[in-house]
């Protein structure tokens, strides 16, 4: 029975379940016989722990969903009643909360760890789109998860992020209000924000982050030398600098998930709300939609791009301020997604790239977190500068890069992994 | 590279300290959850003094005796005044929202998240400001929030405070360093001129125990998360120690 070329289990249960399911062939293809390089570094951990809070999210917000009340008049009360009256709604909650700001930390981390090894590269492009796919589906599950405990900062965080909508010439003002369903945010808003939030926009990051580790298992895993380990491979075809994922890998992630979890949890049980970072003090007021708050600010994972919005007070080719602010924040995204070819070093990790490359990442990683302080902060003019300097600087990392990839000079890579 | 980055994040943390710093107080406090003395004297200053305008919509009388340590009849006789209520209910106030904003303009808010809201320096410091000011409706003023439409309800435990010209150790808004005394000079300064029953030592403690309640009500599953982190954190750090050794055992032979 089946396909007499897949590895199957020799006789019991397994072989029984083999001959109708590739169950074997996927736990070796996948995990047993699933070469990564060796050389793995501090760096590697973070994929495993996304995954870790993709279903610490997915599991609390089940959870939550079972006594959270998505309408305009009950929404807020029902957060307090989870926190107050439903056993452990507390934690579950924090959880929740703590896991959305932990999870975009260990994606920009994720993220990072590409730029620096030269993970989009080829033949990992589509690694890569489907990664950064994720993220875009990240911030849209962030965005509007926000909305739902319809806090102050809920309310008019949400007002905001859609009013950019509006900003496009012709169809904006009808944009925004197909968006929100109504002339205002209100009750029906939340109600499709809470459809999509629970279902829709999950299903499609699962469905992503499938397509992504297929991707990723078809290529094979980068390293920090950026080198092909399937290259050189002994006698029986095994990749000489490769492990098995499983178990190498597997136990090498519980330690990091060990490391992570415990600082997760000093967060969750000490300090849930984050500074008023994690969850902001006006959104411990209901919404009001007839009192705008002081200083509405976005959560500290919007922040860079919040930032690079609020940058463009100028207009150019007869296109207003704030319509040029809602290009540049969208190109700030769109531009990662075509990095791979945008990238002309012969060589993918920085180990190897020349000085040019090097100061340009750490020029783009430093303007991507002052960005991102400056997006918490009201502006001011001296700010402002700061924040058209940093953009500046995160467009020319992504634009110049063709140039000087190709004029810098490498260093010869090594035929094995180095560690 | 990877040490210049951390470096530079760690550079860059006071900018994040001052974007957290709202205005200047006059006064802070730390609230302690532990002193269930506190707790329960402030939750009786609550229900005598506040709840006629105030409610907790979302504070059970019954979860507060039991986080609080009190018995249920003691509760029952000494903090629930209304028919109304029971001890399972939660703090609702009989004062129709309507008939407050016609009195005083807008309806008292409820306090229930109040601490978590502005802060529990920002309480204390309120409670601590309100001074005689004839030209107001209420006769006082508020120092922290200027022309709030709350009057002084603590008043005949205060006595009656007045902004006056005088030295003090607290810096004021406006104030002058006298370099001779070491203390600040200011007419912003809010001195008690009528006293009231408790000496302004014994006020400042009452309205310690009060915001202290308050900031319970708050986020009353901070007891159980305290009592609970530990047991989280040991385990996971005997957890991660035994992972270590398993990873140390397996990557034995990877060189």
């Amino acid at each position: 029975m089946g396909n007499p070329n897949k590895a199957k289990a020799e006789s019991g249960i397994m072989r029984w379940v083999d001959d109708r399911f590739p169950a074997t062939q996927m736990w070796q293809e996948h995990l047993s016989k699933y070469y990564a390089p060796k050389n793995f570094n501090f760096w590697y951990f973070f994929g495993s722990l996304a995954l870790l809070m993709l279903v610490n999210q997915i599991l609390t917000g089940v959870w939550l969903t079972m006594s959270y009340n998505p309408s305009a008049e009950g929404a807020f009360a029902s957060v307090e009643y989870i926190m107050r009256d439903v056993e452990w709604g507390w934690l579950i909650r924090y959880m929740h909360t703590t896991g959305a700001s932990a999870f975009f930390l260990v994606v920009y981390l994720h993220m990072f760890r590409g730029l620096l090894y030269g993970s989009y590269k080829a033949p990992r492009e589509l690694v890569w789109i489907f990664g950064m796919t994720i993220y875009l589906a990240l911030m849209a599950e962030a965005f509007m998860g926000y909305l739902l405990p319809w806090g102050q900062m809920s309310y008019w965080g949400a007002q905001v992020i859609i009013s950019l909508f509006s900003a496009i010439p012709g169809i904006g003002p009808d944009l925004a209000q197909w968006i929100r369903g109504d002339f205002l945010i209100s009750g029906i808003t939340l109600n499709r924000f809470f459809a999509l939030h629970v279902v829709a926009v999950p299903i499609v990051i699962l469905a992503l982050v499938v397509l992504h580790i297929i991707a990723l298992h078809e290529v094979g895993s980068n390293n920090p030398d950026g080198i092909d380990i399937k290259k050189k491979k002994d006698e029986t075809g095994k990749p000489l600098d490769g492990i098995p994922f499983h178990p190498y890998y597997t136990v090498k992630d519980i330690v990091g998930v060990a490391v992570f979890l415990f600082v997760f949890c000093v967060v969750v049980f000490y300090f849930p709300e984050g500074g008023g970072y994690f969850i902001e003090k006006p959104n411990f007021e209901p919404a009001n939609p007839l009192q705008t708050p002081d200083h509405i600010a976005p959560v500290w994972y919007f922040t860079p791009f919040y930032a690079i919005l609020r940058a463009i007070t100028f207009s150019i080719f007869g296109l207003d301020a704030k319509f040029l602010g809602v290009i540049f924040m969208g190109g700030a995204i769109a531009v990662l997604f075509v990095l791979p070819w945008l990238d002309r070093s012969p060589v993918r990790s920085m180990r190897y790239k020349g000085w040019i490359s090097k100061l340009m990442l750490l020029l783009f990683a430093i303007s991507f977190i002052i960005l991102g302080i400056l997006g918490v902060l009201p502006s001011t003019g001296g700010r402002t500068i700061l924040a058209q300097v940093c953009t500046a600087i995160y467009f020319a990392f992504f634009l110049l890069m063709p140039i000087y990839t190709k004029l810098e000079k490498t260093k010869p890579v090594p035929e094995r992994v180095t560690g | 590279m990877k040490k210049q980055l951390f470096a530079l994040l760690f550079a860059l943390l006071p900018v994040t300290a001052i974007a957290a710093g709202g205005a200047s107080l006059p006064y802070s406090m730390e609230p302690d959850l532990a002193d269930k003395e506190s707790l329960q004297n402030g939750m009786q200053i609550y229900t005598n003094y506040c709840m006629g305008c105030h409610s907790l919509e979302y504070q059970r009388f019954s979860r507060a005796a039991e986080d609080l340590g009190m018995p249920q009849d003691l509760v029952e006789e000494n903090l629930i005044f209304s028919p109304d209520l029971g001890f399972n209910d939660q703090m609702h106030i009989a004062m129709n929202s309507g008939d407050a904003e016609g009195w005083f303009g807008a309806p008292p808010p409820d306090l229930s998240l109040e601490a978590r809201l502005r802060g529990t320096d920002w309480i204390y410091s309120y409670l601590l400001s309100f001074y005689k000011d004839p030209s107001t409706t209420t006769g006082v003023n508020n120092a922290v929030f200027p022309l709030v439409a709350m009057p002084n309800v603590l008043e005949p435990l205060q006595g009656v405070q007045e902004k006056v010209c005088a030295q003090t150790d607290r810096h004021v808004e406006g104030s002058e360093l006298d370099p001779l005394t070491g203390k600040y000079q200011s007419c912003e300064v809010l001195q008690v001129t009528q006293p009231g029953k408790l000496e302004p030592e014994e006020f400042e403690e009452a309205v310690y125990d009060l915001t202290n309640f308050l900031a319970y009500v708050g986020e009353p599953s901070k007891l159980q998360a305290q009592a609970l982190a530990p047991k989280v954190l040991i385990f996971i750090f005997i957890f991660g120690v035994i992972a270590y050794l398993l990873k140390r055992e397996f990557w034995r032979d990877i060189h």
